[in-house]
């Protein structure tokens, strides 16, 4: 086997050296009747790496990639051009095959890695500080509301409509099993966001309140004057970016007033996947700092007085505090935090204020070309690279239908939010710099066409 | 207080002088030893940028003005040049398993195949937008729904819950099941038992999900007490959970005594299945009486660490837990579509128990295809090999030490896939931290240490079964060379790391005046 | 003003109705740098043995148990900036927080000095 060091000679030499008669003498501590006497039945043996690729790529066949069609969709994935130079530098053997950076004097390259994409991630979210990176967006968006509620003493979040299904779906769940109240605003088909509902929810017992910026219709809501409810009743504003280029052209969260800022990094170096891994952001004010989940890295001195990096308050985790740590999280998402950071190494903050910019353009070229197909309208008065199609039928149907035409072209509303049948009609369509006029064109063209019942 | 520092971890900062300290250069760096700075001091904000862009073909929308940020964000940008060669040079200054044998017990650090690699980066894996209609992510959803069958007949189980993002996410979600099901019956059950040699994430993911957590006491041979465990369990009891083998390198014995006692008391059995590396293919956690198992694709399957994740966990559940999973999950029917069923009232498979979604989107895909493409390579056949190998090679290194390092558990029979070891014997003012530091000078990563905590200076060793043996012999010599001088008190010891990019660093200064992001005002040292 | 220990390596000054309580020096000898402090709340109740008060080193972190019942009615605001005061001076500047006494008869059950050195001397 191509992956096995050892040879025949070699187990039998080494089970001499153990004193074991045979392997199985090893395995004497598993009852007999759970060990079984030969492979696994049902499963095939092993195979030659031509076999398993071939295998791999024929599955890989059978999916219509993003690159090879007209393609729109977001909804909390999106769909950017990733520099050659970044999956070229997250395969380096000594970033891609490190473990966790626990012995700092051999992992600085690791750690000052994460040092700068602290850094850049607090930068970018306009917080005073920043982890090393959570599982994803929806995860940190949950870490977030326990983390207010620590810090409130309080157990009630209030929701916008605004959020991403999925991020609300999860916290749902969470709560359900840890006792948190889920005040959820329900989503609504309105040009401008949820935001004087928002308000009107917070009281004295709400904790937090969570705002997705720009929302998951692409609307932006008014996070200072959130913020500025939120602060009057003692409540934090936790507010959720799904889409970071945004941030290269509106407002930083932290800048308008909010307490946390957690997002989904993918959009930058990581790319679609199917969707993950991807790696969630996550920052804050610094006197918070004691009640952050996840990995923290710091800097600090060697023996020698040189500067260097190290995992830090590592007393909040599991590993120290077991039953009472801030959150069960064992581990980042370091190679997309490495993936996120090298993009943003490369683009520097002119450059993300430029993608973000041409993103917004591209955008409008959408909007104002598929504003013209008969029967469809333009929810959003305002959106950055996405925004909300309102059209005449079932938007699922029209989602499926595009897709016979060889058209990806949309996140229909019934596909996030199954069993709300107001929303039927929403279609989301998502727009980035890689977008050309003539896919635009193709959308419009196949949209039309579907709206008017021509067949395929 | 309570106790005081059971495990006997004790940051020291080292003494004497480094060999870079004593030949000072003019630039700071020694040969092929090579300082970097922080991207921060490479460049200004706004200096330059490695992505060529061109100008927006129109202004922001009127109605975004009030919106627009006021400054761009204060980020230097490098040219492709600068960040290739900044990110190199960073890269040069990490051990990896690329490099040379990392033994970290518990973790598993195993060569990753770049056959994996190469497959994740197929454009029809890593193109595809998780929200694309079904029908054009058929290949997508079936490399799921084959893992899925992989998962589920590897470790005799019935369903698998593929969605959890890494082995604790995964230890949630079975929590989560097994508080769900018991719902189902009506019953309020709170108290989840937890063996004291428990990995961290246990008692934190209990806690996490709303379980009162007590601990179980272990047996003088390292396993868990049966006879504390049956007299705790009663109608407050939901379950417990278990590491087997367990985190001393053991099999327990007793695991499916202990799960039928578990059962018989209305109690549910989840399995940390972090070690599963070394029974894949040989045991079955189903025969055991295992109601949930989180399986962690990097320990078992070989996907790549990262320098710390991504992960992926998925929970394999038994035939009682199945109902309650999270959603979404993939099915097939018989026409061979795969269907990814994202509603508890779907047409197809509606699954009215299912607790909902963990997290966005379907699961860690980009993991998936590479623990696919590992257990295809392996197959059946191979995969039983792997655990017998990373078993043999765990017990030549406990055999071969033995006599030199204290091996606590060593005289109650063979270990599994690691070898624990002991700081006793050791000179006095001598570590496990000592040696773990020495082994670095000599090349190679420590072992795990002061893990698990129910042995003072423990030393986890598991060299997992892609070592060749001339590769443990000499990671066999360098330990003997190091247990030898903390034996007899060689002060060097105490100063190493001599030849690493960086010495001890001060963890106390970083924990007491956190500094977690750069400022222009915090000069470099 | 009478100082008493417990087994857990806590320390009480009281002197009238007031307890001062810190964590001993062996204590903190066995701890090592000590980091961070976290303190409890002015005006909380709490029960004799609660754990009131966390110390953190690099690789732990204490539960710090009150060897009395009582309202916590000061705590040590140094600590906050200077946390290793507990490692210089664990038994004077170090102090973690004072309450105003529930029950003083519980101060009948914890060790004096010359008890708790002799307790320390076996471990």
């Amino acid at each position: 086997m191509r992956y096995l060091p050892l040879t025949p000679a070699d187990r039998t030499e080494m089970l001499s050296a153990i004193g074991a008669d045979t392997i199985d003498a090893l395995f004497a501590d598993v009852p007999a009747e759970a060990r079984l006497p030969g492979p696994v039945a049902g499963l095939p043996a092993h195979a030659s790496e031509m076999a398993v690729e071939r295998h791999m790529a024929a599955l890989a066949a059978r999916n219509l990639t993003a690159g090879a069609a007209p393609f729109f969709l977001g909804a909390g994935a999106y769909r950017h051009h990733i520099p050659a130079s970044v999956d070229h530098l997250i395969q380096r053997g000594e970033f891609l095959t490190a473990y966790t950076p626990y012995q700092p004097e051999i992992a600085q390259g690791t750690l000052q890695v994460l040092f700068e994409f602290q850094t850049q991630v607090a930068r970018l979210l306009g917080t005073d500080i920043a982890n090393a990176s959570m599982y994803d967006g929806s995860t940190a968006c949950w870490e977030a509301i326990a983390m207010a509620a620590r810090i409130t003493r309080r157990k009630k979040a209030v929701l916008s409509g605004g959020l991403h299904p999925h991020y609300g779906e999860t916290v749902k769940t969470m709560a359900r099993f840890t006792g948190d109240a889920i005040d959820a605003r329900p989503p609504r088909l309105d040009a401008a966001p949820d935001d004087a509902d928002v308000i009107a929810a917070i009281d004295g017992e709400t904790a937090c309140v969570v705002v997705q910026y720009p929302d998951v219709l692409g609307r932006i809501p008014d996070l200072a004057l959130i913020a500025a409810a939120a602060q009057a009743h003692g409540a934090l504003l936790v507010a959720v970016v799904t889409e970071p280029v945004a941030l290269g052209l509106i407002e930083a969260p932290g800048h308008l007033g909010a307490d946390i800022v957690v997002g989904e990094g993918q959009s930058l170096g990581v790319g679609l996947q199917f969707g993950g891994p991807y790696l969630g952001l996550f920052g804050c004010r610094e006197k918070f700092v004691r009640q952050m989940p996840g990995r923290l890295c710091g800097q600090t001195v060697d023996a020698d007085g040189r500067r260097g990096f190290v995992l830090t308050l590592s007393t909040r985790e599991q590993h120290i505090r077991r039953e009472k740590a801030t959150s069960n999280i064992c581990t980042n998402s370091g190679l997309c935090a490495l993936a996120f950071s090298i993009h943003m190494t490369l683009l520097g903050g002119a450059g993300l204020a430029r993608l973000a910019q041409v993103n917004h353009a591209r955008a409008q070229a959408a909007a104002r070309r598929l504003g013209q197909v008969p029967g469809v309208a333009v929810l959003n008065d305002v959106y950055f690279n996405e925004f909300t199609l309102i059209l005449p039928g079932d938007a699922r149907a029209a989602v499926r239908a595009l897709a016979d035409r060889g058209v990806l072209g949309g996140v229909s509303l019934g596909r996030l939010y199954p069993g709300e049948g107001g929303l039927d009609r929403g279609l989301l369509v998502a727009v980035t710099e890689m977008t050309g006029d003539d896919e635009i064109e193709a959308l419009a063209t196949a949209l039309d066409d579907v709206l008017q019942g021509e067949p395929a | 207080m309570s106790a005081l520092n059971p495990s006997g971890w004790r940051p020291e900062a080292g003494t004497g002088e480094s060999a870079a300290a004593l030949a000072p250069t003019a630039s700071g760096d020694h040969a092929l030893a090579l300082e970097e700075p922080l991207i921060f001091e490479l460049a200004a904000p706004g200096d330059k940028c490695g992505v060529d862009l061109d100008a927006p073909e129109s202004p922001p929308l009127p109605g975004l003005a009030r919106f627009l940020r006021a400054a761009i964000a204060p980020l230097p940008g490098l040219t492709e040049p600068e960040a290739v060669r900044h990110y190199t040079r960073l890269s040069r200054q990490n051990y990896a398993i690329d490099l040379g044998p990392f033994p970290l017990g518990s973790c598993t650090m195993k060569h990753n195949p770049r056959l994996n690699e190469k497959v994740a980066r197929l454009a029809g894996f890593a193109d595809v937008h998780p929200l694309q209609p079904q029908q054009t992510v058929q290949g997508a959803l079936g490399v799921i729904n084959e893992l899925a069958f992989w998962l589920v007949t590897l470790t005799g189980m019935h369903g698998v819950a593929m969605t959890p993002k890494a082995g604790a996410h995964g230890e949630l979600c079975g929590l989560l099941c097994i508080k769900a099901a018991i719902a189902a019956r009506g019953e309020d059950r709170r108290v989840i038992l937890v063996p004291e040699s428990a990995h961290g994430t246990n008692p934190a993911t209990a806690a996490f999900a709303g379980f009162a957590v007590e601990s179980i006491p272990a047996t003088a041979e390292g396993r868990v007490d049966l006879a504390a465990l049956t007299a705790r369990l009663g109608p407050d009891v939901a379950g417990v959970m278990i590491t087997n083998p367990n985190t001393c390198g053991l099999f327990e014995r007793d695991m499916k005594a202990i799960s039928d006692a578990v059962h018989a008391a209305g109690g549910y059995v989840y399995c940390d299945g972090a070690n599963f590396n070394a029974i894949v293919g040989k045991v079955r956690p189903g025969d055991l009486g295992i109601d949930a198992m989180h399986i962690n694709l990097h320990k078992t399957f070989s996907t790549p660490h990262g320098g710390g994740g991504p992960g992926s966990g998925p929970v394999v559940l038994s035939q009682a837990l199945s109902p309650f999973g999270p959603l979404p999950f993939t099915a097939r029917t018989a026409d061979g579509v795969v269907h990814l069923i994202e509603d508890t009232n779907a047409d197809v498979f509606p699954q009215p128990g299912a607790f909902g979604r963990m997290a966005a989107f379907h699961g860690q895909m980009g993991m998936f295809t590479r623990a696919l493409a590992y257990i295809l390579s392996h197959g059946a056949d191979g995969l039983r090999q792997v655990a017998e190998d990373a078993v043999l090679n765990a017990n030549y290194v406990l055999r071969r030490l033995e006599d030199v390092l204290d091996a606590p558990f060593g005289h109650s029979g063979p270990c599994m896939h690691e070898a624990l070891f002991s700081d006793a014997g050791l000179a006095d003012g001598f570590s496990t931290l000592d040696i773990a530091k020495g082994l670095i000078d000599e090349g190679f990563h420590p072992m795990t240490v002061y893990f698990p905590l129910v042995v003072h200076g423990s030393m986890l060793v598991e060299p997992t079964e892609t070592e060749s043996r001339a590769g443990l012999d000499r990671f066999i010599a360098s330990l003997r060379s190091l247990a030898e001088r903390a034996r007899a008190g060689d002060a060097s010891l105490k100063s190493a790391p001599h030849f690493a990019p960086r010495r001890r660093l001060d963890e106390t200064q970083a924990a007491r005046k956190p500094v977690l992001v750069w400022r222009e005002t915090v000069a470099p040292a | 003003m009478t100082r008493y220990f417990t087994k857990d390596h806590e320390w009480i000054d009281v002197a009238g109705d007031t307890g001062t309580v810190g964590i001993t020096d062996y204590a903190q000898g066995q701890l090592g740098d000590i980091t961070f402090v976290e303190l409890p709340a002015v005006g909380t109740a709490v029960g004799k043995g609660d754990a009131v008060a966390v110390v953190d080193s690099v690789k732990a972190a204490s539960d710090v148990y009150t060897p009395v019942s009582g309202t916590v009615s000061d705590v040590n605001g140094a600590l906050e900036g200077e946390p290793e005061l507990v490692n210089t001076d664990a038994e004077v500047a170090g102090w973690l927080f004072r309450l105003t006494l529930g029950d003083p008869s519980e101060l009948a059950a914890l060790l004096d000095q010359a008890a708790y050195e002799a307790y320390i001397a076996e471990l």
